[in-house]
């Protein structure tokens, strides 16, 4: 294992103590970890928490700040948070007007995020929970922990976190963190596993030229298996599984989205394809992310979210957004 | 039992956990996220260091100071599903001090019942139930029948281990792995494997305190 890091325990709090020191905007309590804004609550305003395992950066600390969070709580790398930093920044950030979870689908992420919001609950904080959900990988069953939540997340925090600016109630922003997760699907794709700090070697074996289909953001193998192909095939197969579950027309918001370790001239590459199979379903991609938003370490891959825009939505995404991750308009 | 063997039971395991460490996060990482042996590890050093810092004065009080430590410290589904498991067990043998292995049997019950509650998961899912389900049957059979507490929990050890190795060919319905579908097959289950070095501790404590 080849890593830029001090010590494998300290993985997180070190990562932590380098954005406290480039972002001023932030506040980041190292002993409980949690990235808070630096400003504080807003009295009145619905406060957004979200959290998860480490290891997605810039997801969930990188999006804290104007238009989107105002306090997330990072795991060990690909461990959820625990109840007690759940709770910290559910606290510190309340304004009054009640706390909207975002939470991913993930059994460690649900459990922790319950107890914290059921703890919270009892000293009188107002917290509603929002699961996301939009991995077209995993089918919805008895068979399954459900779907994973992966790239909607950021729309989520996006769009949710516009509408609490405008000091909206708990109960819309709420209702607007479900539509875009309802609106919105994701599947993703790896050329190389990654490899976990504390674990020290690749999470699996992929061969030179095999790639795995319908991967998760935690290193976790796919669906499948098949062989690596020209980048307009793999996008199909991509495209394919997000537009048979929700057909995809008219405007849509789409993020090709790096797993931490895909050059942007590839991932480039993979956009101009969804744009072409877009065009070819009739839909029309009228906002678009390509970057690393929510990656998984430094594995080679790239994901597709997309997002089927209401004219209510589009403002909202347009909205001013100030954070280190995602800024514009401010 | 009195709560010299509980906090025996809490050593043995932290002990087990360390040595299998990464046996464990290999086996995680065939299905998972490659965190298991490393978040328990984390997780009973730290009920290790919770016991010595405020010693409990009940085997229940070290039940319950273990669990909430589990919750507060681990994360992921190993956190509250663990944590649940020692503080149903705790809630469950109140402040008595000296345990006979009928109330350690209906405390285990309480176990599986908290885990069963929150993860929502059954037999023959591919979890930490297949182990902990066997081991709890193995236990009231063993005080219905009335055998000596040193061959109880040599019962109890060698079902948890039994039921962790029948999950290896099973697809997992919840968790993790279950995103894997048919591939989860063919690898044994990390919170299975967990569980019977949780519970083979038990009958490692008695060695040491009887």
């Amino acid at each position: 294992m080849k890593k830029l890091i001090n010590s494998v325990d300290g993985v997180v709090t070190d990562a932590l103590t380098g954005i406290a020191a480039a972002h001023p905007s932030l506040r980041v309590d190292l002993e409980n970890k949690v990235v808070f804004r630096a400003s504080g609550p807003r009295p009145g305003k619905v406060a957004l928490v979200s959290g998860g395992g480490s290891g997605h950066e810039p997801l969930h600390g990188g999006f804290v700040g104007y238009g989107m969070l105002d306090a997330a709580c990072p795991g060990e790398v690909f461990t959820s948070p625990v109840p007690d930093q759940i709770i910290e920044a559910t606290k510190g950030s309340d304004g009054g007007a009640g706390v909207l979870h975002i939470v991913k689908n993930y059994t460690g992420d649900v459990l922790n995020f319950e107890m914290a919001a059921e703890l919270c609950a009892d000293e009188g904080v107002d917290v509603v929970s929002v699961l996301v959900n939009d991995d077209v990988a995993v089918q919805d069953s008895l068979y399954t922990a459900g779907r994973r939540g992966t790239g909607a997340t950021l729309f989520v925090e996006k769009i949710a976190g516009a509408l609490a600016e405008t000091d909206a109630p708990l109960s819309e922003v709420a209702r607007v963190a479900r539509e875009v997760n309802d609106r919105s699907r994701s599947f993703g794709v790896a050329l190389t596993a990654c490899t976990v700090p504390a674990a020290g070697k690749p999470t699996f074996d992929l061969p030179e030229s095999e790639i795995e289909l319908g991967i998760g953001i935690h290193g976790e193998p796919g669906r499948t298996r098949t062989g690596l192909s020209e980048a307009r095939e793999i996008v199909r197969v991509a495209m394919d599984a997000i537009n048979d579950d929700l057909p995809l027309s008219g405007d849509v918001l789409v993020m090709v989205n790096g797993m931490g370790g895909t050059p942007l001239l590839e991932l480039y590459i993979v956009y101009a394809e969804v744009a072409a199979y877009l065009a070819e379903k009739g839909a029309t991609p009228v906002r678009n992310l390509v970057g690393n938003y929510v990656t998984s370490l430094d594995m080679q891959g790239f994901s597709v979210t997309t997002c089927a825009l209401t004219d209510e939505f589009r403002a909202l995404w347009d909205a001013p957004v100030e954070t280190p991750g995602l800024r514009w308009g401010r | 039992m009195d709560t010299s063997f509980f906090v025996a039971w809490m050593e043995e395991i932290a002990t087990a956990v360390q040595a299998q460490r990464d046996h464990l996060t290999q086996l995680d990482a065939a299905i998972g996220d490659a965190d298991h042996g490393s978040n328990l590890d984390r997780g009973f050093g730290e009920v290790r260091r919770a016991l010595a810092d405020s010693p409990p004065e009940t085997p229940g009080a070290v039940l319950r100071l273990a669990g909430a430590t589990l919750i507060r410290k681990v994360g992921g589904a190993s956190g509250p599903l663990y944590g649940t498991a020692f503080r149903q067990m705790g809630r469950s043998l109140g402040d008595v001090s000296d345990i006979s292995l009928a109330e350690l049997s209906t405390a285990l019950d309480a176990a599986l019942a908290g885990v069963q509650k929150l993860g929502a998961a059954v037999e023959g899912d591919k979890t930490m139930v297949d182990a902990l389900a066997p081991a709890v049957r193995a236990l009231a059979k063993a005080v219905q029948d009335g055998v000596k507490a040193e061959d109880a929990l040599s019962a109890v050890a060698a079902a948890a281990q039994e039921g962790a190795k029948a999950t290896i060919p099973l697809q997992a319905r919840k968790g993790r792995a279950s995103y894997l579908g048919s591939r989860s097959a063919g690898h044994e289950d990390p919170g299975a494997a967990s569980t019977a070095l949780v519970l083979s501790a038990l009958r490692t404590a008695g060695f040491r305190t009887w």
